[in-house]
């Protein structure tokens, strides 16, 4: 593997925490969010100046996540007063306020950002192992929340949040126990790019990188956990295989999300469980035939 | 007896429309009450002010003795409130054991923590499949809601509201969209919980059901409560009678 493959792969790495962050709030529970890009920022600011001031890496890394989830917690107590539709406006204004504070903070870098981030301590490959790892364990976390009786009753919020009150459901609760999940796991990918990249800024963390986490979740299919993996890798290296793509990443994902939403709401995990269905009945017709 | 659920001088307004206009009603532990009345009279509404889902002008509502009137759906529903609904409100996205099962894990999800380190659901299922079994829709447990005729749905909102194992079951039509052999088989079934301990309250149309099920009726008309008590007794008050016969004069005119 060269320098080349090691970085990206580390990048993908990061990018299944973060979408997988966004999956625990729009996937599982249903909450719409146009700010999480502020979330993977809040962490790798908090990482940043924390390694800078020479906390240990585990250390600055678990800051970012911690800081990330409590803002997600307070954005979460904001959201349940908005009615649904508002939510994604709500979440879009978060992202803006965050970019707004750290461009026009002198003390957090402002446009020019935070450079001179200290070496977690690993060299490349071990980096991406350690990723790697985590984007693993995350991972298995979704799995196992989704098979949860709390992934069950985000089930039951996404589906029909007057219904799920009735039968018990305290919809309040999913929301924040969604939305502090999902925006620690920001936080802990935006620690783990602040020190991968070692040079942060505000725009790294603006509106194009939550449209772009929001497509991988989509492209995905809302709620599917390997289906965000497959489209975040997809979604990852494909800006790098076709350097053009990068200049209209907007339009592009724009397009994808558009395309998803009207044609495949269900996504790639969707696609597949379609394209088994068929082979399943195809199948059953050549028995019958047969 | 004390009353198991006892509802207090409901009042609710919307817009300009006087929905219910001080509104009583005691229901006794064990009891099968229906409640009749024409289209509009208030009869869901009254029942979405005592789950919590109507914010009245004013209300007093008393589960068990214990005051519900401040609290939030959710809670009344674990404090023993269960309610079907009229227009089915199934979870679109599961499967029809999924939304049983789903209810029938209501002391699973009320702990943050122990929701997220629980994942075994077999003994849930295994219950939801007898409620389903109990309104006569277990064959079709492992399809989708979608594509269900409304008679199952009707009878999957029964079947949820049963696996909360309420104090209280609040039946809102549960007849409707079910056909003749469907509602009486159903009307038993509700009639047979009830003898062995469910205090139900059903809002319903079906009069021949109501009639033969339900051991006391209540009328609502135009938001007012116009009778309440032995069925037989009720349906020969003048004021019943001029409330549907006026209702169908009403109608023939149109
Ligand atoms: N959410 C609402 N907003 C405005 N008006 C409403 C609302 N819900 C009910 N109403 C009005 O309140 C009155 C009572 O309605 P409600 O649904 O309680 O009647 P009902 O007795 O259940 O009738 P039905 O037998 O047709 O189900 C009606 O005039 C209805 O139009
Ligand atoms: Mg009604």
């Amino acid at each position: 593997m060269g320098i080349y493959e090691i970085s990206l792969a580390t990048l993908v790495g990061i990018n299944i925490i973060l979408a997988l962050g966004l999956n625990m709030i729009s996937g599982f529970c249903g909450q719409i969010s146009l700010g999480h890009a502020a979330f993977y920022g809040i962490g790798a600011y908090t990482a940043a100046f924390m390694a800078k001031a020479g906390a240990p890496f585990p250390a600055a890394v678990l800051a970012g996540m911690v800081l990330a989830g409590l803002v997600g917690l307070a954005v979460g107590l904001t959201s349940l007063r908005v009615r649904h539709d508002f939510l994604a406006i709500t979440t879009m204004g978060v992202g803006f306020l965050f970019l707004g504070v750290v461009r026009q903070q002198e003390i957090l870098g402002g446009e020019l950002g935070v450079s001179g981030i200290p070496s977690p301590g690993l060299e490349k490959t071990g980096y991406m192992v350690l990723v790697l790892i985590l984007a693993a364990f995350f991972t298995a976390f979704s799995l196992w929340i989704k098979r949860s009786w709390m992934g069950f009753a985000f089930e039951a919020v996404a589906d029909d949040e007057d219904t799920a009150r009735v039968l018990t459901v305290d919809v309040a609760a999913c929301k924040l126990t969604a939305f502090a999940m999902g925006t620690a796991m920001a936080g802990v990918a935006g620690g783990l790019y602040a020190s991968f990249a070692r040079f942060i800024m505000p725009d790294d963390f603006g509106f194009i990188t939550s449209i772009t986490v929001l497509s991988m979740v989509a492209v995905g299919g809302i709620g599917s956990v390997f289906g965000v993996i497959i489209s975040t890798v997809i979604l990852t290296l494909m800006p790098e295989f076709f350097r053009f793509i990068s200049d209209y990443k907007l339009l592009l994902y724009g397009a994808l999300l558009f395309g998803v939403m009207r044609f495949a709401p269900e996504g790639l995990a969707g696609f597949t469980r379609a394209v088994r269905k068929a082979g399943i009945r195809s199948a059953g017709k050549k028995e019958a035939a047969g | 007896m004390k009353p198991l659920l006892e509802v207090k001088n409901v009042t609710v307004r919307f817009g300009g429309v006087l929905a219910l206009d001080d509104v009583s009603l005691e229901v006794r532990p064990g009891e099968f009450l229906s409640m009749i009345g024409p289209n509009g009279a208030g009869k869901t509404t009254l029942m979405r002010v005592v789950t919590g889902t109507v914010k009245p002008v004013s209300a007093r509502i008393r589960l068990d003795g214990r005051d519900i009137t401040m609290l939030p759906t959710h809670q009344r529903a674990r404090l023993g409130l269960a309610l079907t609904h009229q227009i089915v409100r199934p979870f679109r996205s599961m499967t029809l054991l999924d939304n049983v099962t789903l209810a029938a894990g209501h002391h699973r999800i009320g702990r943050v923590i122990r929701a997220l380190t629980a994942v075994d659901r077999s003994a849930e299922r295994e219950q939801a499949r007898k409620y389903l079994e109990l309104v006569g829709i277990a064959e079709a447990a492992e399809k989708s809601v979608l594509g269900r005729p409304l008679g199952v749905v009707k009878r999957l909102e029964v079947a949820r509201a049963l696996a909360l194992e309420p104090k209280v079951l609040l039946l809102d039509e549960p007849l409707a969209g079910l056909n003749t052999a469907e509602a009486a088989r159903l009307a038993d079934t509700v009639a047979e919980i009830n003898r062995g301990g469910l205090t139900v309250v059903m809002i319903e149309h079906n009069l021949g059901e109501v009639l033969r099920v339900s051991r006391r009726l209540a009328v609502l008309d135009n938001g007012r409560k116009i009778a309440d008590g032995d069925p037989g007794a009720v349906m020969r008050d003048p004021a019943v009678r001029a409330a549907y016969l006026g209702k169908e004069y009403q109608d023939a005119a149109a």
